[in-house]
């Protein structure tokens, strides 16, 4: 699973990192995690409000840290 | 609110045992208060505005403005600007993806201009400390503000002042995912908000209280209003100077706004002072420097610089 958190300067963004690391390790799913901070490229996944989660290629989230439960289910299906 | 004010006499006089009217007791008094009262209000208003998620996506706003003529776009950016949210690391991107849209420049300069100085967290904040009257005050003036700076910056024809690879950026088609449904996921998602809004809030208005709680002890009224009061002509200008480099939300203001009033400086003074410190700040600018070249960016500053002053001259005359 390919997973990429949009985002530039705040907090929020490692945030989510952490989160989504965290989880796939505690539920044992293989993913490879990498933080896109090019402001093209956010953009090009059509985000504005960052931190915003791409999985294979689909924005699944923008504009905030997601909830936990969000994140499992993310990493479940 | 009367109660955060019988608490913390009771803290202050009564466990503490201090002796009232002094500079330590009323700093204290004023310090206890301010942080039962706001933090109470902030976290009652995040929660209810989260549980009814009246907050709009930018997203959502770009496609709002997008292709409208001048006259529908203007007013609806800087009224949008005061409801949507967004943290200011995201004003680089909401910048790019507003010209892409083929949004005017002056119109996306409102709204970058309105969004920090009036949100609703804010106003519900500033009617139960300050009362309604400072509040309608502050908005409609940050209103025109917004406004006024928009329509300055349309007129100039700034465009080629905007960094040149703002323009080659193109955004892809955008797939927002839905918000919360039913009531235990609205409930959730308001703690979840409550939680990362208060989080991100706490310093600012801590800080504010610091200052409001010194202002109210130690500062003497006479001394305050020697240098800003009535009397001095600069005064207004010298508030909006004094903010440029500060920075705080308008939440954390809050405080320092109201020490402020009670030591009975005028009210277009302090407007002056609290729209400065929240519209204009050194954080924004360097976000701002990687879109816009520096000739546009002193014109931004100039420009708000200018109708903040006018502003608080203005409010001065009439109070």
């Amino acid at each position: 699973m390919e997973i990429k958190v949009l985002g530039g300067c705040c907090g929020n963004c490692d945030t989510v990192m952490k989160m989504v690391a965290d989880k796939a390790a505690a539920l044992g799913v293989e993913i490879s995690l990498e933080k896109v901070t090019d402001m093209a490229a956010i953009l090009g996944y059509g985000v504005m409000s960052t931190p915003g989660v791409v999985i294979d290629g689909k924005v699944v989230h923008a504009g905030g840290i997601p909830k936990p439960s969000q994140v499992e289910v993310w990493l479940k299906g | 609110m009367e109660i955060f004010t019988q608490f913390a006499d009771w803290l202050v006089y009564g466990v503490l045992g201090l002796a009232p009217a002094t500079p330590l007791s009323g700093a204290l008094q004023f310090f206890v208060e301010d942080v039962g009262k706001i933090f109470f209000l902030l976290i009652l208003v995040v929660f209810v505005i989260g549980f009814f998620r009246s907050m709009l996506a930018p997203e959502r706003v770009r496609k709002m403005l997008g292709g409208r003529n001048r006259w529908f776009s203007f007013p609806a950016a800087v009224g949008l600007g005061a409801v949507t949210p967004f943290c200011s690391c995201s004003s680089v991107p909401l910048f790019i993806g507003f010209l892409e849209a083929g949004i005017p420049l002056g119109v996306t300069m409102a709204f970058l201009i309105t969004s920090p100085m009036i949100n609703e967290i804010a106003v519900f904040l500033l009617i139960s400390t300050l009362g309604l009257e400072f509040t309608v005050v502050y908005v409609v003036t940050g209103l025109v503000v917004g406004l006024v700076g928009g329509l300055v910056i349309d007129r100039l024809r700034l465009e080629h002042w905007v960094e040149d690879y703002v323009w080659k950026i193109r955004m892809g088609e955008t797939a927002l995912p839905e918000g919360p449904h039913g009531l235990r996921d609205r409930l959730n998602y308001a703690l979840e908000q409550v939680r990362e809004i208060v989080g991100r809030l706490w310093l600012y208005i801590l800080i504010g209280i610091g200052i409001g709680a010194f202002l109210h002890g130690y500062v003497p009224a006479e001394q305050l209003m020697r240098y800003a009061g009535p009397e001095n002509p600069f005064a207004v200008p010298l508030s909006v100077l004094i903010g440029i480099p500060l920075y705080s939300n308008a939440t954390g203001m809050i405080p320092v706004v109201e020490a402020l009033l009670a030591k009975g400086l005028p009210v277009g003074t302090v407007l002056a002072l609290m729209m400065s410190v929240v519209a204009l700040s050194l954080p924004e600018m360097m976000m701002l420097k990687k879109v816009l070249k520096w000739q546009l960016l002193v014109v931004f500053i100039s420009v708000l610089a200018v109708s903040i002053t006018l502003v608080g001259y203005l409010f001065n005359a009439i109070f």
